[in-house]
């Protein structure tokens, strides 16, 4: 399950950033390779593939800095 | 009659010395740290003999930066920001147009400032505030002052690959300040929350109002731009009542839901502008904060500021436009046909400014100048300059004036003007590239590039970063094997967007 998101997510967001290694940058946040336009992206991308609404509270740094904690959070948002 | 934007600051200073002027999440600095400090920078650019010249100040977002402005303008010269998120070809372009020989830096930007190509001195803003105040020297300097001397340089989007840098004066901006200021009723009491950089003409609507009135502004960190949450939670935490955002940072905390858990505790006015606002998302707020005036700003960088309200003051569908509205007290709004007439009621024409709201025209750029500050051809008796936006509108049934469509391909992009011309001369400067062509999706607002050449697109987009700032970089970029080309050879945009659907679908 993690492994398929984690592969869409990554095509996603190199979508957005060609240049990023996704697999491996846990910086997104914190080095600004991630914009407020970007966010806006992902969290409609996210919304059309997996048909989950990312709440407010969980729009933080924290899940936002590496693809893999995104993934994470997708995967618990699809389990509740 | 008051003819220097400084001016603002001689009574509020005497009144509320020690009220904080700007400040951001760390450091806030008070009118007479402002007095003092603007001052002694003014002495140091005096000591040096740079009058009547342009000062670049290239520093991160903070209050110093503003002060740093103020200071500019105090020596008898023009500042120009400059910022660290412009890629390093931009900053080279301004530096080349304007030749400046003066750059004011923090401890930061300094290392950066360095490697510039230029001729002039890099001048610490921390040293600079030691410098002794000449009381003498800048009274005199402040004397010789006259309305329409330069006060600030800010570089726009050129559909050629150059930055065009808009001149403002004195004059321009005392006008926009004031009417700005009367329409939104700013006071004493007034908390901004800045979100705009400092780079353009829109922080003029907190940077001048704070010194006028003795108000505060809040510099709020770009970052939070992507948390909701925590970006009302600034808000209150600050006690900001007034904002003047672009549309996509308002809809930013709508959309996500955050009014679920947070709502703004003290936002009384909200100015919005450079974006049509959708109003699903515009009900949102409206719903949230019921007695908060709303208020949509309209205008080019080139008539100073903003020049166009409309206060909201009835309900929309979901289909349509908040209005451009109608211009402020002391600036005419001229829509032209295609003949150069005064457009009839209801029929499209070219927005078109008329009054002292005009800016300068582009800095050692007398072409670019021509081409957009022309004379009234209403006004054949004597000269007359009027600017034309380049914007379509018309008059609704209400008699408010709306914006229609581009006659070119500028866009508005996250609130940024935009030349998508500017980007396609960029992308083909690169050696591999044969032919580009750059559309906009205005629903999903995002900047599309296809490209015909020997690169793929990743290498390209990393390329772009060197050359573009952020906002301008494409959002979607497509290989092809062959650019759809017109009968008469131009890049077919009408099927590239056929394509992009397509592709979308």
């Amino acid at each position: 399950m993690y492994e398929n998101i984690m592969e869409t997510l990554v095509e996603i967001l190199t979508d957005l950033h060609p240049d990023v290694d996704f697999e491996t940058c846990d910086t997104l946040i914190d080095d600004k390779i991630l914009d407020s336009f970007d966010i806006v992206s992902l969290i409609s991308e996210i919304n059309n593939e997996w048909d989950v609404t990312v709440p407010a509270d969980k729009i933080d740094p924290q899940y936002f800095n590496s693809a893999a904690a995104l993934a994470e959070l997708i995967e618990e948002l699809l389990d509740e | 009659m008051q003819n220097h934007v400084l001016d603002y600051l001689i009574d509020t200073v005497k009144r509320v010395p020690d009220k904080t002027a700007f400040a951001n999440e760390t450091e806030a600095l008070t009118f007479k740290d402002v007095e003092n400090q603007h001052k002694a920078i003014a002495t140091f650019l005096a000591g040096k003999g740079i009058y009547k010249e342009p000062v670049v100040v290239f520093m991160n977002k903070h209050p110093k930066t503003i002060v740093a402005f103020f200071g500019v303008i105090a020596a008898g010269d023009f500042y120009v920001p400059i910022d660290e998120e412009m890629p390093r070809v931009r900053i080279d372009l301004i530096l080349d147009n304007l030749k400046p020989r003066a750059i004011i830096c923090d401890e930061k930007t300094k290392e950066i400032a360095e490697t510039f190509h230029f001729n002039g001195e890099i001048y610490l803003y921390d040293e600079m505030i030691k410098t002794e105040i000449d009381v003498e020297k800048l009274q005199d300097i402040h004397d010789k002052a006259i309305d329409t001397d330069p006060i600030y340089v800010v570089f726009t989007s050129g559909s050629t690959g150059v930055p065009k840098g808009v001149v403002a004066c004195h004059r321009s901006v005392l006008d926009y300040i004031e009417q700005l200021s009367e329409v939104l009723e700013f006071n004493e009491d007034t908390v901004f929350g800045n979100q705009t950089p400092l780079y353009f003409d829109a922080c003029l609507k907190e940077l001048y109002p704070t010194l006028k009135f003795g108000a505060t502004t809040y510099l709020v960190p770009k970052s939070l731009f992507m948390f909701p949450i925590k970006l009302v939670e600034f808000l209150n935490e600050h006690k900001i009542n007034t904002v003047c955002w672009v549309v996509s940072a308002l809809t930013m905390i709508s959309a996500f839901g955050a009014f679920d858990k947070v709502k703004p505790e003290y936002l009384h006015t909200i100015a919005f502008g450079s974006e049509v606002f959708p109003i699903k998302q515009f009900n949102l707020w409206k719903s949230v904060l019921p007695n908060a005036k709303f208020t949509n700003l309209y205008g080019p960088t080139e008539g100073t500021g903003m020049c166009c309200y409309y206060k909201v003051n009835r309900e929309f569908a979901l289909d349509e436009v908040i209005p451009v509205g109608r211009p402020f007290k002391n600036t005419e709004i001229i829509l032209l046909n295609e003949k150069d007439e005064r457009a009839a009621a209801g029929e499209p024409g070219e927005i078109c400014i008329r009054g002292t709201s005009l800016t300068m025209g582009y800095y050692n750029n007398p072409e670019k100048t021509a081409e957009a500050f022309v004379q009234n051809p209403l006004n054949t008796a004597y000269p007359e300059l009027i600017y034309r936006t380049g914007d379509i509108g018309k008059y609704n049934e209400y008699g408010e004036l709306v914006f229609v469509s581009r006659k070119d391909y500028q866009i508005k992009h996250m609130g940024h003007r935009i030349e998508l011309g500017e980007i396609e001369v960029n992308v083909n400067m690169m050696p591999q590239i044969r032919l580009s062509g750059c559309i906009y999706d205005n629903v999903k607002g995002k900047i599309v590039l296809y490209y015909v050449g020997d690169i793929e697109s990743g290498a390209l987009t990393k390329a772009l970063k060197d050359k573009l700032p952020r906002y301008m970089i494409p959002n979607y970029v497509k290989k092809l094997d062959e650019m759809p080309l017109t009968p008469n050879g131009k890049i077919n945009r009408v099927y590239l967007k056929q394509l992009y659907q397509e592709e979308k679908a």
